[in-house]
């Protein structure tokens, strides 16, 4: 299923060589994407989470998703006539910063080439260019979790959110900038309540986090969330 | 007034309203004045979040001589060769032009706690409602037999970051082939207690590029210190036979030197050294002691808001502080420094006050990506800030995460430095 393309149709003008560039195998990628998963969505009904909705990636100008909140490393980006083709799109999953440096995206990068090229093929088949979409093709779901609806349906208190708040800018920077330390501003609510939980119940690894959260009631957790989603407001 | 949020939501709005009226207003001179002493992590964040959180209503003075604030917290790295002198400096720019703080390049050398008053060595004086102090530490007179201050050029300290970093990176690039550098250890409880062996961790990394036949020798008045199975496994590790730390057992805590001879006594053995890195017994910044508000070496302070236990106008933060269980580290300071600010703002000008938490972790890095942490939570008691538990890595810890950690590091710094500095 994988070919090789002898002319790179899908390159862009701009400098570096994809070497001819592999199309890689949508199936297996669709089994790379849960690493993006807990971040993106993408399909029919795809929202934006802690990152853009990925439908129709291919020819998309970067930074241009309705609704989603950009670092300003994007922005830049997209200032500078950054659009998502392969070539980009290798470079960004192959290492983030290296190709936006002061992205929020928080993703190590996929060093392998063939296993971006099938990613970035899985990706493909959900942009209207070039327009071969299957039809329904399954919406990959956010973040898989088991916090109970009761806690996820807290109303929290921004402003006691912005207090607590304080003890995560020691580490978090608040303009969303992420410097080897996740950046946690403009998710959405639900995102950031399952996440905390999974610190809190120690499912999610970190010892600093564990910590942090292992405190915090989920009056407290909300109150985050309900200011973390807009600490600009 | 500390106030129970349950309460609060309870009460909704009404109690808002009632709490929004100026509580306190001490002199009746216009807006509320806050004095901060001292410019580092404690006083900055201090200043920056009652500037910020209070939009005006409160008039915030920062009293720091130097124009440009060097941190300790990654300072060993430059001495590793990881981080440039520059990448450690920062200013008080913002702090002036974002947050209209009243930045004075100035030392504080008086407080007259009957006037709320402090004079400044310019001469001018500077009147307060609350007095923020957070002037780090000086050494204990006497702390090592033959150093005193007047040694800090032949013997650096380098445990206040600036011109002492660099003379001590200098030494540590002159220092013949195969020399000896010597590091006498402080005793508890002192600033950053991983501080001096992320430093040797540093040093024989450097040393080890660049002068490999060198040799280390760390005389130490404690048995434990930080992180001890940590460094050890590391310095086995790395820098094996490189290091020589010798701890009481071995006479580690009789140490005498001759900065004009560059000589180090352990137990009556004389060794003659190359660089020797004297880091003193310490005490609260002397401008503490000048207020009056220490108690020995320290200033004790209520853990709920970090005031003063002498004088409820003053609050102390930081290292000067006698506060518990938390570290002296930066960490600790800015985490103490959020609390105090939300409790002069609320004391001043009424604002909500929400029960006091704390937090500490403390990185170190002991070669090229193999970092570690060490971190606990707080919370107030009536008697003093008291650990509710905590976390350490591990030895035998992955590449992989020992990267991570380090990496995460540099993500704090950069965040605590924007937190303290906007
Ligand atoms: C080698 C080393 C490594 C460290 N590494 C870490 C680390 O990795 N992580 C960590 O969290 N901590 C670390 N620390 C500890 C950290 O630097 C201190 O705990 C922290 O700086 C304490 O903050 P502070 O506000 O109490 O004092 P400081 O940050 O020292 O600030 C005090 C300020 O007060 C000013 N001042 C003093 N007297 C007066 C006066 N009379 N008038 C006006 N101004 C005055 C001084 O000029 C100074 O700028 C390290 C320390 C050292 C030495």
């Amino acid at each position: 299923m994988r070919r090789v393309l002898a002319i790179a149709t899908f390159c862009i003008a701009s400098a570096g060589a994809v070497q001819a560039a592999n199309i890689g195998d949508a199936k297996a990628g669709e089994k790379h994407f849960k690493l993006c998963k807990s971040c993106h969505q993408v399909g029919p009904g795809a929202t934006n989470r802690v990152g853009p909705q990925l439908n129709g990636l291919f020819g998309r100008k970067a930074g241009s998703v309705e609704g989603f909140k950009y670092s300003k490393g994007m922005i830049r980006a997209a200032d500078g006539g950054l659009e998502w083709h392969a070539e980009q799109l290798h470079a960004y999953l192959e290492n983030p910063k290296n190709l936006v440096s002061g992205t929020r995206m928080n993703f190590r990068g996929m060093k392998d080439v063939d296993e971006r090229a099938d990613l970035i093929a899985y990706l493909r088949t959900f942009s209207d260019n070039p327009r071969d979409i299957p039809e329904a093709d399954p919406t990959a779901r956010g973040t898989d979790h088991d916090v109970d609806p009761a806690i996820l349906a807290i109303q929290g208190d921004p402003e006691y959110g912005q207090y607590l708040s304080s003890e995560c800018v020691t580490c978090h920077q608040i303009d969303g900038d992420d410097d080897g330390i996740p950046s946690i501003t403009f998710w959405p609510e639900e995102d950031f309540v399952v996440a905390l939980h999974a610190y809190k119940s120690k499912k999610r690894a970190h010892p600093v986090m564990q910590m942090i959260a292992g405190r915090l009631s989920d009056d407290e957790i909300a109150s985050l969330a309900a200011y973390f989603k807009d600490p600009e407001q | 007034m500390t106030l129970n949020r349950r309460k609060f939501l309870g009460t909704g709005v009404a109690v808002g309203a009632s709490m929004s009226a100026p509580m306190v207003m001490g002199a009746a001179h216009g807006k509320p004045k806050v004095v901060v002493i001292g410019g580092g992590a404690g006083g900055a964040t201090a200043a920056r979040y009652i500037a910020k959180d209070s939009k005006g209503e409160i008039d915030v003075t920062l009293v720091e001589p130097t124009r440009r604030y060097y941190t300790c917290f990654f300072s060993n790295l430059y001495l590793g060769g990881f981080k440039q002198f520059n990448d450690i400096g920062h200013s008080y720019g913002k702090l002036a032009s974002e947050y209209g703080i009243n930045v004075v390049h100035d030392w504080a050398i008086g407080i007259d706690r009957d006037t709320n008053m402090v004079t400044l060595a310019g001469g001018s004086k500077l009147p307060y409602d609350k007095l923020i102090l957070s002037p780090g530490i000086d050494f204990v007179d006497g702390a090592v037999e033959g150093w005193d201050i007047s040694a800090q050029n032949k013997m650096p300290h380098a445990y206040k970051a600036g011109s002492q970093t660099e003379l001590l990176k200098a030494q540590l690039e002159a220092m013949p082939e195969g020399g000896t550098f010597a590091m006498v250890a402080p005793p508890n409880p002192y600033r950053c207690p991983p501080g001096p062996y992320e430093r040797i961790s540093m040093i024989a990394h450097f040393l080890k590029q660049n002068n490999p036949t060198a040799k280390i020798i760390v005389a130490d008045p404690k048995p434990k210190f930080s992180k001890m199975a940590l460094f050890q496994e590391g310095w086995g590790n790395h820098y094996d036979g490189m290091i020589d730390w010798i701890g009481p057992d071995f006479g580690g805590d009789s140490v005498s030197v001759n900065p004009d001879a560059m000589t180090v006594t352990i137990d009556g053995e004389e060794n003659k050294v190359d660089v020797c890195n004297v880091i003193p017994a310490m005490k609260a910044g002397k401008i503490a002691e000048i207020a009056g508000v220490t108690d020995g070496n320290w200033a004790p302070v209520n853990a709920a808001d970090m005031s003063s236990k002498a004088d409820p106008d003053i609050h102390v933060l930081g290292d000067a502080a006698a506060q518990g269980d938390m570290p002296k580290s930066g960490y600790a300071a800015n985490s103490q420094a959020k609390v105090c600010a939300m409790a002069v703002r609320g004391a001043l000008t009424g604002s909500k006050v929400f029960p006091a938490k704390f937090s500490n972790t403390c990185w170190s890095l002991i070669t090229t990506n193999d970092g570690i942490k060490v971190g606990a939570n707080y919370e107030a008691t009536p008697e003093k800030i008291a650990s509710t538990g905590g976390f350490i890595s591990k030895t035998g810890e992955s590449a992989e995460l020992r990267k991570a950690t380090y990496e995460e590091s540099e993500g704090w710094y950069t965040g605590i430095t924007s937190d303290m500095f906007g």
